[in-house]
């Protein structure tokens, strides 16, 4: 009985937090749109954006090849496995046991191989550019982000997310300087690896500036619904990672229902803090130009390495 | 049952299918379907009986010794097939059998051109002979024959077509590094013989010698396996020499015989050399880190399509190196069971590198083939003229990304895992210096993404560059049927890393005395189930089953699937080809973030823009060397001075002095 209940929740948690995702960026852009003295949109607009999408024809150009209709449903796939492999509401996760963080980074690799080699399928101009430069951004986000989990692992001797968030709660301090390293790359990390500002801008047509809109411009219909979908699921899923990582207090060890449900209370609290937070540093920021970008991302990954001296240095008393 | 002892007898098979293919081949020059229904044939027999003895010796374990009625004759010849060499008798075995599927379909282009059939076929049939030599020979002096017979015959065919002015300058470079190579791997064994009194390899494992020497042979060791593997900054022959060569040959030469280099390293430093110092640890660290990197990033700023894969062949013997780093540190520090692990992660590497470069290469072979182009900046639109070349490359970039379900993540993977033990190191040194080494790694897995996604982006996606590109068509089925065969070992290596792990942890044991734990035949957990687990085909299962869930789903019912039209574009005037990114263009930034770590000369006229990126080992050791040895020479000359009275002076010069010595 215990083996359905938690493959069950194993089963709902991806999916919570695929249903939950467009809400996190309608929170951020409202939250944006007040700090602007705007009213901003409801809530729900992204849903609608997705339900619009899904029901309007699809049109792919005539120079794209196959790769070009199988690319959406690789990257939705993958997204929603790497969020499989994250602790949403509890830390009995047998997902976190197929894939551990290495595996979701490599699951996040593959999404975006695909989205790019879709970007340079049919041949324009602006897909090659968004593509070029979508590798030109993970060149340095993705070992940044390698680092952060190795810091974590190597305090936490495991590279199983769930088992990483439960050692945390089991009393292992947070407070410490390799994990305030890490927590900084992996904020910066964040923003660069779900387009953001100031790396790229969610909101941008201005044809010179587009990194993740430039691939996606060749898409429509369904197609288009399911590579906006990732990309939501993707902030949410790095928000949730750095919750688990360093603020998982609230996160069910068993499954009650009441635990339950204090793990959803304590999520969207946290989710709806750092999606202020990223908002207010949206406002605040202006976009960078390109080239200010690898300089951006080699920080992430200094203090990335550093957290991890940090811990070899100072923590790891034998 | 015997069947443990069949080990020895198949690979006595393999030499001697791969010696007959070499005695056939010169008929080539008359008949030239003896190279498609003799010579390739017998190689696959090779390759068949190669894979059997490397399957049966991992599979037992056992270690099977003989004496060969051959050789001079106070010194006969000793063989030997052990766990060590199973692994790399496999990965020949695997590669050969696809080269051999693969051979005939595209030897045919030569049949018509001025290349002598026999010649490849001779010199193919003695490159094989000479790995499997290499891979079987228990005693120094039979291994200096195979691995010298392995380097001419290669030679030859680098210098294949030789009509071709960089084709020659490629072999010559080739054949006077291999000769370096030679020469330190030489007095690598001259340093075992001196401390245990024999060429066999039984006695220089009991002997030690003492630290000086053994440091002396570490270090010849790693400058002659090293050349041969192409280790920074000795691997400038490498892009040059395996892109000159024909495809087939470029496949064995990438996938193949830098692992049998690879197996050289190993035998001699991890199995001959005595105690592991971790000073040889962190050497190798770190120039595996810096082969790795360098690698990966001159391989991003490849337009030859071949050149860029031997770059990327750079980059993954790197963190090969790496990775033995690793190991040589964990076995020094006393934990046998972590330089296991590490040990199995390169053997894991070498395995998919040889899979899945085999595979590239022979694609690239394919696009050769039907689009007589391998300029990226020329190529395009490839995946809808050759749609099943175009899969299968598809499938070997993304493997060599490093992406999950594939092979490539799983011994990237295991490297990370054992990387991340550091914190049992008690030397605070160490635990810097291996974290730096995962970083290193990291960004090279980061950069491998991006040359394989603009490999295959410029050249089988958006539109055709050329009117080679436009007119390009599908290879044949024996091509194609080579190309499967590969794909099926990198499904067997992606998808059951549990049972793959198992069998090369055998050699691991035999080089280290520990095991690596192993979980079932689903699972990957190297260290313990609750610290680390990974396993693929739930992976590739969800990924499937939510990729045909979403077309079930969403799929229209009441129009047509799709609609196709001219491309959007932001609404600008239609595209034309030459508007795409080119693979110089997509490679750009990194050039400009990079630029100290190239030797770049661009040069912008009207119209015009060229670019050229060298290799700054060029300039600073090879040149200079190569101007002292020009010095070096001149002063030779002056004792040539064409008079008999002044070479019988310096005859006698020579004479007085060693007698003085003697004396």
């Amino acid at each position: 009985m215990d083996r359905v209940l938690t493959l069950t929740a194993a089963l709902l948690q991806p999916l919570l937090l695929l249903a939950a995702a467009p809400l996190l960026v309608a929170w951020v852009r409202r939250v944006k749109a007040r700090l602007q003295n705007r009213r901003g949109a409801p809530l729900l607009t992204p849903y609608r954006e997705l339900r619009k999408l899904l029901g309007k024809e699809a049109v792919v150009a005539r120079t794209a090849s196959p790769l070009f209709r199988i690319a959406p449903y690789v990257v939705f796939a993958a997204t929603l496995l790497a969020a499989a492999a994250l602790p949403v509401l509890s830390t009995l996760l047998p997902g976190a046991r197929v894939a551990d963080a290495i595996a979701l980074i490599g699951l996040l690799g593959l999404a975006r191989i695909m989205l790019t080699l879709a970007g340079l399928d049919a041949g324009t101009p602006f897909g090659g550019m968004g593509a070029s430069r979508e590798m030109l951004v993970t060149t340095f986000a993705e070992p940044a982000l390698l680092l952060v989990v190795f810091t974590l692992a190597m305090t936490t001797h495991t590279t199983n997310l769930a088992s990483m968030a439960a050692s945390t709660l089991a009393g292992d301090s947070v407070l410490r300087p390799s994990y305030m390293f890490a927590l900084a790359a992996l904020l910066l990390v964040g923003v660069a690896e779900c387009g953001r500002i100031p790396v790229d801008n969610p909101s941008t047509h201005l044809e010179l500036t587009m990194i993740h809109e430039g691939m996606l411009l060749e898409y429509s219909g369904r197609h288009l619904a399911l590579m906006e979908w990732a990309a939501q699921l993707k902030l949410a899923l790095f928000a949730v990672l750095t919750v688990d990582l360093f603020l998982p207090w609230g996160l069910a060890t068993r499954l009650t229902p009441l635990t339950l449900l204090g793990a959803l209370a304590a999520l969207a609290l946290k989710l709806a803090a750092l999606g202020a937070l990223l908002a207010v540093s949206e406002t605040v920021l202006a976009k960078m130009r390109l080239f200010r970008v690898p300089g951006f991302l080699a920080m992430a990954f200094l203090l990335a390495l550093l957290g991890l001296f940090a811990h070899v240095i100072l923590e790891s008393a034998l | 049952m015997m069947l443990d002892a069949l080990a020895l007898p198949l690979a006595g098979v393999a030499v001697l299918a791969a010696l007959a293919s070499a005695a056939v081949s010169p008929a080539a020059a008359r008949w030239p379907r003896v190279l498609s229904w003799l010579s390739f044939p017998l190689l696959g027999v090779c390759a068949l009986a190669a894979l059997g003895a490397g399957i049966d010796a991992l599979w037992f374990g056992g270690m099977h010794h003989a004496l060969l009625p051959l050789g001079l004759p106070w010194l006969p010849w000793q063989v030997q097939v052990d766990p060590l060499a199973g692994v790399f008798l496999l990965i020949l075995g695997a590669v050969l059998l696809a080269v051999a599927v693969y051979g005939p379909g595209y030897a045919r282009e030569f049949r018509n051109g001025r290349d002598s059939l026999a010649a490849l076929g001779v010199f193919t049939a003695l490159f094989v002979v000479g790995m499997l030599g290499v891979l079987l020979a228990a005693d120094a002096f039979l291994f200096m024959v195979a691995w010298e017979l392995m380097s001419l015959a290669s030679y030859f065919l680098v210098a294949f077509q030789h009509e071709q002015a960089e084709h020659r300058h490629a072999a010559f470079l080739y054949l006077l590094l291999a000769h370096v190579a030679g020469l330190a791997i030489l007095l690598a064994f001259g340093v075992l013989a001196a401390a245990s009194g024999s060429f066999s390899f039984a006695v220089m494992r009991a002997a030690h010698p003492d630290a000086l020497w053994a440091a002396v042979a570490f270090a010849l060791a790693l400058i002659g396996f090293g050349t041969k593997a192409g280790l920074a900054p000795l691997h400038v022959w490498l892009p040059e020499a395996h892109p000159a060569a024909p495809s087939h040959i470029s496949a064995l030469m990438s996938a193949v015989m830098l692992k049998v280099a690879l197996y050289g390293f190993l035998r001699v430093v991890f199995d001959l050399l005595g105690p592991p110092q971790w000073g040889f640890g962190v050497t190798l660290v770190l120039v595996g880190g810096a082969t790795a990197v360098l690698g990966v990033l001159f391989a991003l700023q490849q337009t030859d399509l071949k050149r860029l894969l031997a770059y990327s062949s750079i980059e993954n013997l790197g963190i090969i190196f790496l990775a033995l780093g690793l190991a040589q540190i964990f076995q020094a520090a006393g934990h046998p069971a972590l330089a296991a692990l590490a040990l199995v992660a390169a053997l894991y590497q070498a395995l998919n590198h040889a899979l899945l470069k085999g595979l590239l290469f022979l694609g690239a072979g394919a696009v050769l083939h039907g689009a007589h182009e391998r300029s990226l900046d020329h190529l395009g639109g490839l995946l809808r003229r050759m749609p099943r070349t175009g899969w299968f490359f598809l499938i070997g970039c993304l493997g060599m990304a490093a992406v999950p379900p594939l092979n490539g993540f799983v011994s990237e993977w295991l490297t990370f895992q054992a990387a991340l033990q550091a914190w049992q190191l008690h030397d605070s040194l160490l635990r810097i210096l291996v974290p730096l080494a995962a970083a290193a790694l990291a960004l090279t897995a980061a950069l491998g993404a991006a040359v394989f996604v603009r490999a295959f982006g410029t050249a089988f996606l958006g539109r055709a560059r050329s009117r080679q590109a436009r007119r390009a068509h599908e290879v044949g089925r024996g091509m194609l049927a080579g190309q499967a065969l590969l794909i099926l070992g990198i499904a067997i290596t992606a998808l059951l890393p549990g049972p793959v792990l198992g069998l090369l942890a055998r050699a691991a044991t035999q080089l280290t005395g520990a095991t690596v734990a192993g979980d079932g035949w689903l699972w990957l957990t190297p260290i313990s189930p609750s610290a680390a687990s990974y396993s693929p085909l739930p992976i590739l299962a969800v990924l499937l089953i939510v990729g045909a869930l979403g077309v079930a789903l969403l799929r229209p019912r009441r129009r047509a699937a799709v609609r196709r039209t001219v491309p959007w574009d932001c609404g600008f005037a239609p595209p034309t080809p030459r508007m795409q990114y080119s693979a110089a263009g997509f490679a750009q930034p990194q050039r400009r973030v990079f630029a100290p770590l190239y030797a770049l000369h661009e040069q912008v006229t009207p119209g015009r823009y060229e670019l050229a990126v060298g290799d700054r080992a060029w300039r600073r050791l090879y040149l200079p060397l190569g101007a002292l040895t020009e010095r070096a020479a001149d002063l030779a000359r002056r004792m040539q001075a064409g008079h008999v009275r002044r070479y019988l002076a310096w005859s006698l010069i020579t004479l007085l002095v060693l007698l003085w010595i003697v004396s």
